[in-house]
């Protein structure tokens, strides 16, 4: 495509809204903070994305998931380069891609640690089942009182 | 040695400290006593290889050679490694496997902690990024040693062999040598020897919550650093270079 037909970064952002996280499809990569930068280098797109943890091995089908939706619109020249400083954190998890999660029945990340209600029936009766769950990102909870297990997605 | 050449000691050091731990760690997956630890050991190594990648990457740019971090954690032979000796243990059961990581966690938190100060951006910023999950590592080794150490009869006696089988093997984490030396001048790193004090702090706090008895002795079990290694590195290369050497180039 031509320089003058080159479609805006902010255009760039909302499609890549549309791409679901692999792992929680109901958040896009663009909620849940991985996505850091969207530029033009002269008829070239660079996207810069961070991973959550330096092992999570959804990186590589995340950045192929981004160039395959940038491709299908038509974007020709596209770098994907990784960034992993600042290193990302949950704070980056945008309010909407909370509550997605929270729907879906995964806790959202608290600063206190661990989930102030279970996400299923709403009762503060919880406890931590393990420290690590399902992917690196989340870790096992139950419900005392409803006597779901569920997913919480960890604070760092 | 040159200042390039120590930094790239240093980092071939912290890469295959994560290689070779994460390795180990990863040979429980579908072995763990519960379904939960499974996972959290999955996870555990999953971590420490993807620092791994950090390390050993930025390793291959300092060399200049043109290796990558592939290449240089499935193309070197033993003799090459410089990972500590504690981290290649066998794993023995699973209060082994959870002291050799609380040893190794209360180290790793400390030095990536100083390490987010060193003079290279580069390495301060992969320290940042590790220092998170080496933190919640130590979150999760500590709080089982507890539980283990102050549980059962059973697992108290385990807690305790455990540490008494792989304390001699924590002096090496300590020791500084010329290429050390070298990177703490140059601001690349602090001397390990300076993390002691702490380390010491942290780890008698949590082992004595955990009722257990830190060993007298005060031998040490050292050359890991330095690519003499224990008989058990050739095994886990073998395991993990083999596709590798057979295929050399193999993708998939
Ligand atoms: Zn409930």
């Amino acid at each position: 495509m031509s320089t003058a037909a080159l479609p805006s970064t902010d255009e760039v952002w909302t499609w890549l809204d549309q791409v679901p996280d692999p792992e929680i499809p109901v958040i896009s990569v663009v909620d849940l903070g991985i996505v850091r930068g969207v530029e033009w280098q002269d008829d070239t797109l660079v996207v810069h994305v961070t991973p959550t943890y330096s092992g999570c091995p959804a990186t590589t089908l995340i950045n192929i998931e981004i160039e395959k939706a940038l491709r299908d619109r038509g974007i020709e020249k596209l770098r994907i380069e990784r960034r992993i400083s600042p290193a990302w954190t949950t704070d980056w998890l945008s309010e909407r891609g909370r509550q997605k999660l929270e729907d879906y029945g995964i806790a959202p990340p608290q600063a206190a640690g661990g989930p102030d209600h279970c996400p299923r029936c709403g009762s503060k009766n919880v406890e931590k089942v393990s420290q690590f769950g399902s992917t690196p990102c989340k870790a096992q909870w139950r419900c005392k009182d409803c006597l779901e297990p569920f997913d919480y997605f960890k604070c760092i | 040695m040159t200042r390039d050449e120590a930094f790239f000691e240093f980092l071939l050091r912290m890469g295959d400290n994560t290689l070779i731990l994460g390795h180990r760690v990863s040979e429980w997956c579908g072995h763990s006593p519960v379904l939960e630890e499974d996972i959290a050991l999955a996870n555990t190594a999953l971590d420490l290889i993807g620092q791994t990648q950090m390390w050993l990457g930025l390793a291959g740019e300092i060399e200049g050679k043109g290796r990558s971090a592939d290449d240089l954690a499935y193309l070197r032979d033993a003799w090459d490694f410089r990972n500590v000796l504690l981290v290649e243990r066998p794993n023995g059961d699973f209060g082994q496997t959870i002291m050799r990581q609380f040893l190794f966690d209360a180290w790793h938190s400390l030095m990536l902690g100083r390490l987010m100060q060193s003079s290279d951006t580069r390495v301060a910023e992969i320290a940042a990024k590790a220092s998170k999950e080496a933190a919640y590592h130590l979150e999760r080794s500590a709080d089982l040693v507890v539980r283990l150490g102050d549980g059962t009869a059973e697992s108290h006696a385990r807690m305790q062999a455990a540490l008494d089988d792989h304390w001699p093997y924590t002096g090496e984490l300590f020791l500084s040598d010329a290429a050390d030396k070298a990177v703490a001048e140059a601001g690349l790193a602090p001397d390990p020897a300076s993390l002691k004090e702490e380390w010491d702090e942290m780890v008698t706090r949590v082992l004595t919550e955990a009722t257990l008895a830190i060993p007298e002795g005060a031998y040490v079990h050292k050359g890991g650093k330095a690519g003499t290694h224990t008989e058990h590195l050739g095994y886990i290369l073998a395991q993990m270079q083999w596709l590798q050497r057979a295929y050399p180039g193999a993708t998939w």
